[in-house]
């Protein structure tokens, strides 16, 4: 009887923090039209969250191009397919490591930055002061975050892809010496904007939502110890990965099943 | 003035995102070339289509002219409806053949157009009369099995016959 009863426990506390977690999001996008009315909070946000991540994104995206380049290479030219070396390679980035690699830097770099300020804020009462001000943190220091990661998140993918694809092309056309008008003309024929790019678009800015907001949760309900925001960090890059991939999976599946 | 710098790099951030983007539609996607562009349409029927996929290429003497847009069964006459888009600088013969190729051993199928000998140019709207299916490898493989077992047939029904 007493197991029956601490699964019931742990499955009650579950939907309690799923719950919380919901109302909190619900509550930050009320927020989000009195925080775009002043705007240059945003603003100094994107420069937070996406210029300052911007040096991590393009190191990973080179190398990530360089090496993708690389060992695909290997593989087609058994079958005497290298000029397609730049359609492979465009469209992993492109559909999937793009904005997945970018998602998962961009916890880890941004992310972490977000539960920690905004937990030592906590810890510091600093929210708590500014309600009693009647200044709404949500609105002040919440909702800004949330939507410069939103606009910088996409960003930081479409600049993962784009410096990945000229690495491949560093490897295949410079190192390697596949064909360069092969390269870019059966990448060209092979990748749609819309399907591809598009959904490669819409994919990273789904990815910057999850992040900013489990970085943003995660802060708010941090315990108010230094332990606690240690702890708040480390379950930000945890549960923001774990969406991201899971939710990666999912839609893929919406976007990329029909041939 | 700090106000000012940080505004300043958002705003190189956000061009360079866009930048980004412009390479990948133009340089790395299909954007540059056809589609939207001056085009008319036109249709051709082929008993089977194998594997043609809509977007792939129209090519005539191997370059690209057009691409399909849509890929329809007529209910009638149970034939593939095959309607594509050709830019309107490539006028053809309204005797044109169209042919459903495969570029290369494995890869994708194309249409092919040849262009005929008529004086008159095909009008948007109209139909390719002339065309040759798809080469469907088991019907070709199923061919060459029966045709063997025929000659076969025939080789044991002489030798029973001349037995008896």
């Amino acid at each position: 009887m007493n197991a029956i009863a601490r699964l019931g426990a742990i499955a009650l506390e579950q939907f309690r923090g799923w719950g919380h977690a919901a109302f909190f999001f619900m509550e930050m996008l009320r927020a989000v039209p009195a925080s775009l009315r002043r705007f240059g909070l945003v603003v100094a946000q994107v420069h937070a969250i996406g210029n300052r991540s911007l040096v991590i994104i393009l190191a990973s995206g080179l190398a990530v191009g360089f090496v993708l380049a690389l060992q695909m290479y290997y593989a087609l030219v058994i079958y005497g397919a290298a000029e397609n070396l730049g359609l492979i390679v465009n469209l992993s980035l492109v559909r999937e490591l793009g904005p997945v690699v970018a998602a998962l830097l961009f916890a880890g770099r941004a992310g972490t930055s977000l539960t920690a300020e905004i937990g030592l804020m906590k810890a510091g009462e600093q929210l708590a002061a500014m309600e009693l001000m009647a200044v709404d943190p949500k609105a002040r220091v919440l909702a800004p975050r949330l939507i410069g990661g939103i606009i910088s998140m996409p960003i930081l993918a479409v600049l993962f892809s784009a410096i990945g694809i000229l690495g491949a092309w560093v490897v295949a056309v410079l190192l390697i010496g596949v064909d360069a008008g092969n390269f870019w003309s059966i990448m060209q024929t092979g990748v749609d904007v819309w399907r591809d790019v598009g959904n490669g678009v819409i994919k990273a800015a789904v990815f910057g939502v999850i992040c900013t907001v489990v970085a943003l949760y995660q802060g708010h309900e941090t315990e108010a110890t230094p332990e606690g925001v240690a702890y708040a960090t480390t379950r930000t890059v945890v549960i923001s990965s774990l969406w991201v991939l899971g939710m990666d999976f999912i839609l893929t599946a919406l976007m990329f099943s029909r041939p | 003035m700090g106000k000012k710098k940080i505004e300043i790099l958002v705003g190189f951030f956000v061009l360079l995102g866009m930048l980004g983007l412009l390479f990948l539609a133009l340089q790395a996607a299909n954007l540059g070339s056809i589609g939207g562009g001056d085009t008319y349409t036109v249709q051709a029927r082929f008993d089977n289509i194998g594997g043609l996929k809509p977007r792939a290429p129209v090519r005539s003497a191997g370059v690209l002219v057009g691409r399909v847009t849509r890929i329809a069964l007529d209910a009638k006459t149970y034939q593939g409806v095959v309607t594509m888009d050709i830019e309107r600088a490539f006028q053809f013969p309204k005797d044109s053949a169209a042919k459903i190729l495969t570029s290369g051993l494995l890869g994708d199928q194309y249409v092919g157009l040849e262009p005929g000998g008529d004086d008159a140019n095909l009008a948007p709207g109209d139909t390719i009369a002339q065309t040759q299916s798809a080469v469907v490898l088991e019907n070709l493989i199923g061919q060459f099995i029966t045709g063997r077992a025929d000659s076969a047939g025939a080789a044991t029904g002489a030798a029973s016959g001349a037995g008896q």
